[in-house]
C-alpha cells in the first residue's frame, strides 16, 4: 500500500487506467466571478439635530486612471431620501435605473405617504443580500441618508454583501478609515446628536472631504453634498474644497539626509 | 558568525508545504505617532499588543530607546521593532563612543534603513525616529523595506489612518510643547477608539535639547471595570491526589521568605500596571 | 538538504500510483473571485435556569479592523405582535457573518408569526426550536455563517436554551457561548455555572472527595456571570466591546438591558 495519505482511497492507475481529468477542463460555463471596474472612493454621512447630511466625490476612477470628473455619486430618491454610492459605477447606474423604475411604480400607486428613508434601506439590503446570494454581487457599498417614518434622521449603510448597520455618523471605502475618527470625535453617540446643529454638520463632513482629498489618493476636490431635513432635500453638485493648506510643504527638504 | 541562523529554513518550508502554518508573531498591531514642535519633538504610542484577534498584552512598551536624545516608536512584529531597535542602540553607542561625540538622528535612521533594507521586508520592523541632537530636532519613519520619509508630523501602525485624520485637522506650524503632547496623545486615541489593533493607554515621550521625558501611561482611559463577583475559590475546591508538605526552614535553604502582613492579601510577585 | 524532499510527489496531489495528475486548473481564467461572507465578529451567550432564560451579546459590529458601528444588536425578539414582536416569549441570538444573521431572524420571526395566524396559539419553544434547525440544514451547501442560540420557556415553563451550528445541529443545553470570543466565555461558563473542575472542600481524601454538583442558579447570580464574563472578553478580544445587550425572559415576558462596555 502507498504510505502517502493523499492516494488513500483513490483508484490506483496500474489497476483502473489513468484519472479522466477532462472534466477539469474550462469549457464549461464560467459566471459571475468578477471585480469593480469604474470605481468611485468615500461617502460620508453624519446625522444632526433634525436630518442629515451626506457627501460624496465626483471622481470615477479606472484603476489608478481619474476617468471621470464629473460623475455624479448622490442620487435623490424623494423629498424624503437620499442614497450616496461607493463602488462600482455601472452596478450604480443599474441601482439608479431600479430606483427610478420603483419610483414611477410608487408614484402610481394609490398609497398616499412617499418611502422614507428606512424602507428604501430595506428595500436596497433586500436587492443587495439577494444578488450576493446568487453569486452576482452589485459591487457597491450603499449609504442611505434620510428621514424615517417619525420624520426623524436616519442613517444607515448596504454592502456588496448585503450586510447592513445603522450609526450617527457612517463613511464608506477610505472614508472609513480616515473619516470615520472625525466624525465620531463629535458625534460619539445617539444622544450627542441632539447637540449637533445643520452648520457643524455640514462644517463636520466638509472637513473630513478635506482629509479625504489630502490622504485618498482616488478622490478629488470637486464634490456633491446634500442635506435632508424637513424642509426637503437640499443636493448640490459640483461644490469645490475650501481652505486647503499645503503650508507643512514648503519646508520639507528630501526623505532621509538631504539638507537642501 | 553574525547574523541569522537559516539552518531550519528547508525543514520549514517542507513542512509549510505540507500545510503546517507558521507559528503567529505577536505583533504591534498599534498606532504610532511622532510631531515635531518649537524647541524639539514628540513620539506617542498605544499600548496594545495583540495575536491575531487576542490582546496579548494590554500595556506594552512601544516607545523604544535608543541614546538618551534619540527615542523610537514601533509597529509591526513586537520581536522585530525591539531587536532592530536594540541593535542600532548599541552600533549607535559604540559609535558615539568611538567619536566622542553624540549620536545623531540622521545616523540611526541611516543605520535603521540600511538594515532592513538588507533583510529586503522580512524583518517586520515599522518605526517611528524622533531625536535631538547638535543639529537640531528630527523626525522620520522607516519602512519595513527600508525607505524613510521627513516630515513634521507621522503616524504608523494599524491606526496610522485614525491618527493621521487628527493631524490633517489639527496640526499647526511652530506649536507650543504642550500642544504638541496634546495633540500626539489624541492622535493616538482616535487610533485607541476607532482601530480595534489598538488599544488601551497611551505613552508619549518629549524630546528637547536639554533632555528626555518619558510619560508611561500619560492617559489611562481604559481601566479595567471592577467585576460584579468574587472569584476566589475556597481552599480544597481542586482535587488533590497527593500531598508533600515542605516546611519553611526546609524552603529557607534555598530562597528568602517573607512573612505576609495580612492573610487575606494574596501575595503578588508583580502587579500588573493596569491592575488598580 | 533540498534533494532530500524532490524525490517525494507533490504533496497536494495524488501519490505514486498516478501518471497524469490533473495539470489544469479547474477553470480557464483566474478572476478575482467573489467571497460571499465575511465575518462582523463580536460575541453571543445565553444561560438557562429554573424559571428563566437569559441570553446577552455585544453590540459592536467589526469588519477587518474597523468598528461599523458600536450599535448593532445581536439579540432579536422572535413572535408576538407586529414589528415590535409585542409578547414575544422567544428570543434568537446570531453571531457571525450578520447579513445572513438578519435573513434568518427574518425566516424565524415570519414562520413563529404565521404559525399564531394559522393554529391560533403561540409556537412552543421546542417547536421554534426544531424549526430553526430546519431551516438552518435546509442551506446546507450555502449555508447561513452564524452560530445561533435560542432561548425561552419551554411547556412546564422551565429556561428552555438551544444553541446551533451553521448547518443545523442543535442540542438543548444549560449554557453556551458563540462568537468571536467564546473560546475565552465558555470555559468560565463550564466552571462557574456547571462547576467544572470544583469538588466540595472537605468531602472526602483522594478518589472519595465529591464533586461540586451543578444546579439552576437564581436570577440575578446570572446576571453578574454574564456581566463578569463580557467584562473579561472585552479585556482580551479585540473584536468585543461598545455595549451589552440582555434579553431575560421569564413568565413575565421579555426585560431588555443595555449596559456600556468599553470601547478601545
Amino acid at each position: 500500500m502507498n504510505h502517502l495519505p493523499q492516494a488513500w482511497g483513490r483508484p490506483r492507475d496500474d489497476v483502473y487506467g489513468a484519472y479522466d481529468n477532462s472534466h477539469f477542463q474550462s469549457a464549461g460555463p464560467n459566471q459571475h466571478t468578477q471585480s469593480p471596474i469604474v470605481t468611485g472612493t468615500s461617502v460620508v454621512a453624519a446625522k444632526f439635530k433634525g436630518g442629515v447630511v451626506i457627501a460624496a466625490d465626483n471622481l470615477a476612477s479606472y484603476g489608478s486612471l481619474a476617468r471621470f470628473t464629473d460623475v455624479k455619486r448622490l442620487r435623490k430618491f424623494n423629498d424624503n431620501v437620499v442614497v450616496g454610492f461607493g463602488g462600482d459605477v455601472s452596478d450604480m447606474q443599474y441601482l439608479d435605473r431600479l430606483l427610478n423604475s420603483l419610483d414611477i411604480r410608487e408614484n402610481y400607486s394609490s398609497v398616499d405617504d412617499p418611502l422614507n428613508a428606512k424602507n428604501l434601506h430595506t428595500y436596497l439590503a433586500k436587492v443587495m443580500y439577494k444578488r450576493r446570494s446568487d453569486f452576482n454581487p452589485l459591487w457597491n457599498h450603499l449609504l442611505i441618508a434620510g428621514l424615517d417614518g417619525e420624520a426623524k434622521p436616519f442613517l444607515a449603510s448596504a454592502d456588496l454583501l448585503g450586510t447592513t448597520f445603522s450609526s450617527p455618523t457612517l463613511a464608506t471605502g477610505f472614508g472609513a478609515h480616515l473619516a470615520q475618527p472625525i466624525l465620531r470625535r463629535t458625534i460619539p453617540d445617539e444622544d450627542s446628536v441632539q447637540n449637533v446643529s445643520q452648520d457643524d454638520a455640514v462644517k463636520l463632513v466638509k472637513e473630513c472631504m478635506k482629509v479625504l482629498f489630502y490622504r485618498d489618493a482616488r478622490s478629488m476636490d470637486k464634490y456633491s453634498i446634500a442635506i435632508i431635513t424637513k424642509e426637503g432635500v437640499d443636493l448640490v453638485d459640483g461644490v469645490k474644497l475650501e481652505n486647503q493648506s499645503w503650508a507643512f510643504a514648503e519646508q520639507i527638504r528630501g526623505y532621509g539626509t538631504q539638507t537642501v | 558568525m553574525a547574523g541569522f541562523d537559516f539552518s531550519n529554513h528547508n525543514r520549514n518550508a517542507a513542512l509549510h508545504a505540507q500545510g503546517v502554518p507558521l507559528p503567529k508573531a505577536t505583533s504591534t498591531g498599534t498606532t504610532i505617532v511622532g510631531c515635531l514642535f518649537d524647541g524639539g519633538v514628540v513620539i506617542a504610542a498605544d499600548t496594545r499588543a495583540t495575536s491575531g484577534p487576542i490582546v496579548a498584552d494590554k500595556n506594552c512598551e512601544k516607545l523604544h530607546y535608543i541614546a538618551p536624545q534619540i527615542w523610537c516608536a514601533g509597529a509591526g512584529t513586537a520581536a522585530d521593532t525591539e531587536f532592530t531597535t536594540a541593535i542600532i542602540s548599541s552600533n549607535l553607542e559604540l559609535h558615539s563612543l568611538s567619536t566622542g561625540r553624540k549620536p545623531r538622528v540622521v545616523t540611526c535612521m541611516t543605520l535603521l534603513k540600511q538594515h532592513l533594507f538588507r533583510y529586503q521586508g522580512h524583518i517586520g520592523a515599522y518605526l517611528v525616529v524622533a531625536g535631538v541632537d547638535p543639529t537640531g530636532c528630527h523626525l522620520f519613519t522607516v519602512h519595513a523595506h527600508g525607505s524613510t520619509d521627513k516630515l513634521p508630523y507621522v503616524t504608523m501602525g494599524s491606526g496610522s489612518l485614525a491618527a493621521m485624520s487628527v493631524f490633517e485637522t489639527q496640526w499647526k506650524r511652530n506649536m507650543a510643547r504642550d500642544d504638541a503632547v496634546k495633540l500626539c496623545a489624541d492622535a493616538i486615541q482616535a487610533g485607541i477608539w476607532n482601530d480595534l489593533g489598538s488599544g488601551s493607554n497611551v505613552d508619549v515621550a518629549v524630546i528637547t535639547e536639554e533632555k528626555t521625558t518619558l510619560m508611561r501611561n500619560h492617559i489611562t482611559p481604559n481601566v479595567r471595570v471592577p467585576k460584579q463577583r468574587n472569584y476566589r475559590f475556597e481552599k480544597g475546591t481542586t482535587a488533590v491526589l497527593n500531598e508533600k508538605v515542605i516546611t519553611r526552614e526546609e524552603v529557607s535553604k534555598y530562597v528568602t521568605v517573607h512573612e505576609l502582613q495580612d492573610d487575606s492579601v494574596t501575595a503578588t510577585a508583580e502587579t500588573m500596571d493596569v491592575d488598580s | 538538504m533540498a534533494a532530500i524532499f524532490s524525490g517525494a510527489p507533490p504533496q497536494s496531489g495524488p501519490g505514486y500510483s498516478f501518471t497524469q495528475t490533473p495539470k489544469a486548473v479547474p477553470s480557464g481564467e483566474r478572476q478575482h473571485g467573489f467571497y460571499p461572507y465575511t465575518d462582523n465578529g463580536g460575541s453571543t451567550l445565553g444561560i438557562s435556569g429554573a424559571d428563566f432564560t437569559i441570553l446577552a451579546g455585544d453590540t459592536r459590529s467589526t469588519s477587518g479592523y474597523n468598528i461599523n458601528t458600536r450599535y448593532a444588536p445581536k439579540l432579536f425578539k422572535i413572535g408576538g405582535e407586529g414589528p415590535d414582536n409585542k409578547g414575544a416569549r422567544i428570543v434568537l441570538s446570531v453571531v457571525g457573518f450578520a447579513a445572513d444573521g438578519d435573513a434568518l431572524k427574518e425566516r424565524l420571526d415570519t414562520i413563529v408569526k404565521m404559525y399564531k395566524y394559522q393554529h391560533g396559539k403561540p409556537m412552543s419553544v421546542t417547536a421554534c426550536a426544531q424549526r430553526l434547525s430546519h431551516i438552518l440544514y435546509n442551506k446546507r451547501f450555502f449555508p447561513y455563517y452564524v452560530h445561533a442560540i435560542l432561548g425561552g420557556l419551554d411547556e412546564e415553563g422551565k429556561g428552555a436554551l438551544y444553541s446551533y451550528d451553521p448547518v443545523g445541529s442543535y442540542e438543548r443545553e444549560q449554557c453556551r457561548a458563540a462568537g468571536a470570543a467564546s473560546s475565552l466565555i465558555m470555559p468560565f461558563l463550564d466552571n462557574q455555572v456547571n462547576f467544572k473542575n470544583m469538588y466540595m472542600p472537605g468531602s472526602g481524601t483522594g478518589h472519595e472527595l465529591k464533586a461540586k454538583e451543578a444546579g439552576p442558579l437564581p436570577q440575578d447570580h446570572v446576571e453578574d456571570l454574564v456581566r463578569d464574563a463580557f467584562t473579561s472578553a472585552v479585556e482580551r478580544h479585540i473584536e468585543v466591546g461598545d455595549g451589552l445587550q440582555m434579553m431575560i425572559i421569564n413568565r413575565e415576558g421579555i426585560h431588555e438591558t443595555y449596559t456600556a462596555l468599553k470601547r478601545d
